[in-house]
């Protein structure tokens, strides 16, 4: 039996009518194409009237293809497959091609576009008639929700949810929640201190029953699919009974042993080795770190042991690993900062009042090493005057050629508390000073009126190689002010370094494990950059936070909520469809050659022994197709993407070749090729 | 035909995901570009099969584009480092059939990358124009050598893999 195809081709206004003959190609589409019953040419079709047009010849004219000419299947394809759902046709029996993006509005000639939008409807109509109906699969979506990372994005998500009534786990890297804002200062542009809009969301995070937190823990793998992801989570040995210890601290006051604090301090400070990384850490169970504790080094000491009232230390404990399963999981792992050592130009590292952002963001801190004084790396001396180097890393064609988003507002921030700490000077030399939000201009003006240095240009070198007598003893700041035209030198006492944030540097690793993307620079890629933000092109993994890319403490909530609410929407209703757009293969004709199976990133396929073929899980497949070209033995297809209804389509676009072009006289007759 | 008045046809593969939006992108911003280039939307470079091109020559087109998202920036991770693969076997094979490189192109383009992709579609056209023809069916149908050729091809691959076709 033939099938009965109708054309619908959109006028669009006049934003396809304007250049493509619209009602000449209806004609010609009813006269000369094969098996179309119906072909009519409609003011709008994507309005009610014009879905209705269609509906009324399913059901009246007995169509069973309809063939949609008028914008892009991103825009479109949906109102079309519903319509004829409607109407009883299986949506998957719908094709549209794109005559607006493809033609009307890239091509000027009127009788060319008209010409190629015959070609592109033949295509279609060739197409599908060998279209199938297909169904999506409908899968149970499990309540957990795995959130990664435990910074103020992720502290965030696993809020909204866990308010809302759904468990959440909640994986930590570090000994603590609270990430990059537990350690800093102010928070600007309103200066109300991190700590004290951090630590009560941070605690509500540890006292709530329906959040799992793992601390010191990370994901290990990741398996399966929306609605069921098996992830294994490994917690590495903290020495410390997690359920005796009280969190009363003595063990650390006892401990012998300091050592430098890189992580949390930033080399700044010291800690013990068996620490907590700050007073109001989450959970507030102290951690042996067993590259510095003396026991772990010698064998003896066990102070901590000793002292501790509880019994909770356990020298013996061993990583352990714990599986979970979860419907959703949200990734807000978000960034490391630039190593401004990369640039020695800058003399961080080799001069010693050379401090990068977070350096400085530790001594602003109250409870951080300096508490809270603003001093040279003498630990005693106040600086007289301050240069702060905006761009370290970013906007730069030799390292990251993005605008890391915070750092002229964390520049303002500094060049307040510099002077209300010290009454020093201080010189910001920027590229650009980028204040977008909300009352962000508005604290520029402030520390313009507080009298804060600007000097437009970039710093070409730091240094303490004096030329004249004022400049002994000082750092210099070599920068060219290109708005006076001139060289300067400025003498200073401390140089503070507004390094770039960047993608975390195992964030491919991370990406791959959770099967997602990055983009260039090593961001997390969102499904679309303005429309959908958070989500993934992986569905049931969304992202939230600076891991997407650079951005301020009140936008990484924001996402953290909205990632939040995507993954409240998916477990609230419960299940999940899944696209039916999937490769099978056809046992009969698979040679088990396994081929297929490491070309696949999803693992959706795996070799079965018993049967000596391969099998696709088709709840991972993704639909890409790349397994159904490389099928040797054709025993692959892809549904929606046969190469029959490839070959269809590509027959049809070339309908004209032939008979068009003098030099081609020989046919190719359609029987030549093989479905 | 005469030379000056030779318009090529040329068959274009879009990935669904960063490709084609490349080319509603070019549209929206009505950035004009030839009219010899018709499109067809695949889920992904991956899914090209080489024997589409070929099919695609052997029907009359002059040229085939295959257009994916940028290393690195696969929707479905790498496949299109696969399509990379694929291509550059391709390109060695149709290099004995005598098809000159410039009418086969991989082009990467992504979502953003309207007005890029609009002139290497313009460049390629122009490119494969000042070719002429490639006239597969006239040149080769006539004996049916192609076609069997192409009809060949999957026994042929699966002879050499030693599996069942």
């Amino acid at each position: 039996m033939s099938e009965k195809v109708g054309v619908y081709i959109c006028h669009c206004g006049s934003n396809i009518a304007g250049v493509v003959d619209v009602e000449g190609v209806a004609e010609w589409a009813g006269e000369n194409l094969e098996n179309v019953t119906v072909a009519r040419d409609y003011q709008f079709m994507c309005s009610s009237l014009g879905q209705e047009l269609i509906e009324d010849d399913i059901k009246n004219e007995g169509l069973t293809r309809v063939v949609v000419a008028a914008c892009s299947p991103h825009l479109h394809e949906k109102t079309f497959r519903r319509a004829c759902s409607n109407a009883g046709l299986n949506p998957y029996l719908c094709q549209m091609t794109s005559i607006r993006e493809q033609v009307s509005w890239v091509v000027e000639d009127k009788a060319a576009a008209t010409e190629k939008a015959k070609a592109m409807i033949s295509g279609a109509v060739r197409r599908v008639q060998l279209q199938e109906e297909l169904q999506p699969t409908e899968v149970p979506v499990n309540q957990h929700t795995l959130v990664v990372g435990g910074g103020i994005a992720g502290i965030q998500a696993a809020l909204e949810l866990a308010d809302a009534g759904y468990p959440v786990y909640l994986v930590e890297r570090e000994p603590s929640i609270g990430g990059h804002m537990a350690q800093f200062d102010k928070t600007f542009p309103t200066l109300d201190c991190a700590a004290c809009i951090l630590t009560p969301k941070m605690s509500d995070v540890g006292a709530h029953s329906n959040i799992t937190l793992l601390t010191y823990s990370e994901v290990e793998e990741m398996s399966g699919y929306v609605g069921n992801f098996d992830v294994r989570i490994k917690k590495k040995a903290r020495y410390v009974d997690e359920e005796a210890c009280t969190g009363c601290g003595i063990c650390i006051e006892k401990c012998p042993k300091k050592v430098v604090d890189d992580v949390f301090e930033v080399g700044m400070g010291l800690r013990k080795s068996i620490y907590r990384p700050f007073p109001q850490a989450v959970p507030n169970f102290p951690v042996i770190d067993t590259e510095s504790c003396t026991y772990f080094e010698r064998g003896k000491c066990k102070a901590c042991e000793i002292f501790c009232p509880t019994k909770a230390i356990d020298f013996e404990q061993q990583d352990t690993y714990l599986d979970v399963t979860v419907g959703n999981v949200i990734l807000a792992t978000g960034y490391d900062l630039f190593d401004v050592k990369r640039m020695p130009q800058y003399g961080h590292g080799r001069l010693a009042n050379v401090f990068t952002s977070l350096e400085f963001e530790r001594m602003c801190n109250a409870s951080g090493p300096t508490d809270g004084k603003v001093v040279l790396r003498d630990g005693v001396t106040e600086p007289k005057s301050v240069a702060i180097v905006h761009c370290v890393g970013s906007r730069d064609e030799n390292y990251n050629t993005y605008c890391s988003s915070i750092c002229c507002m964390s520049a303002l921030k500094f060049g307040h508390l510099v002077m209300e700490k010290t009454g020093a000077e201080v010189h910001s030399c920027y590229i650009d000073i980028r204040t977008t939000q909300k009352g962000y201009e508005e604290f520029y003006n402030r520390l313009l009126a507080e009298g804060m240095h600007f000097i437009r240009g970039k710093v070409a070198e730091v240094t303490d190689a004096a030329r004249t007598e004022e400049e002994e003893g000082k750092l210099i700041v070599q920068v060219e002010d290109t708005l006076l035209g001139i060289q300067r030198r400025i003498p200073v006492d401390m140089v503070i370094l507004m390094a770039a944030l960047e993608p975390r540097a195992d964030a491919r690793e991370v990406g791959l494990k959770f099967g997602i993307s990055c983009s260039m620079e090593g961001w997390f890629t969102e499904r679309h950059p303005k429309l959908d933000p958070v989500a993934t092109m992986t569905d049931g993994v969304f992202i939230a936070g600076v891991s997407q890319g650079p951005k301020d403490i009140p936008a990484t909530v924001a996402q953290g909520a909205a990632a939040a609410a995507r993954v409240g929407g998916m477990v609230s209703i419960g299940m999940v469809e899944i696209e039916p757009v999937v490769a099978t293969i056809h046992e009969e004709h698979c040679s088990g050659c396994r081929i297929c199976n490491t070309l696949c990133p999803f693992n959706a396929i795996e070799f079965l022994p018993d049967k000596g073929v391969s099998f696709i899980n088709s709840v991972l497949c993704k639909g890409c197709g790349t397994c159904v070209a490389a099928c040797p033995a054709q025993a692959i297809s892809g549904a929606h993407f046969s190469n029959g209804q490839i070959l269809a389509e590509l027959e049809g676009l070339l309908y004209d070749v032939y008979s068009g072009n003098g030099t081609q006289t020989a046919q190719v007759e359609s029987e030549a090729i093989p479905a | 035909m005469t030379e000056e008045t030779f318009e090529p046809k040329i068959v274009a593969f879009l990935c669904n995901w960063c490709s084609y939006r490349a080319a509603d992108l070019a549209g929206t911003a009505r950035i004009k570009y030839q009219p010899n280039i018709r499109m067809i939307r695949v889920m992904c470079s991956g899914r090209v099969d080489p024997d589409f091109v070929l099919k695609a020559l052997a029907l009359g087109a002059d040229g085939v584009m295959i257009a994916g998202c940028h290393p690195g920036e696969c929707h479905y991770l790498e496949q299109n480092y696969k399509a990379m693969r694929r291509f550059s076997m391709l390109k060695h094979a149709l290099r004995q059939f005598g098809v000159e490189d410039e009418r086969v192109r991989l082009q990467w383009a992504s979502a953003a990358e309207g007005v890029q992709l609009a002139a290497a579609i313009n460049d390629m056209i122009d490119k494969v124009r000042a070719l002429g023809p490639l006239n597969w069916p006239a040149k080769w149908s006539e004996n049916g050598r192609v076609e069997a050729a192409i009809e060949r091809i999957p026994e042929e691959h699966a002879e050499a893999m030693e599996v069942p076709a």
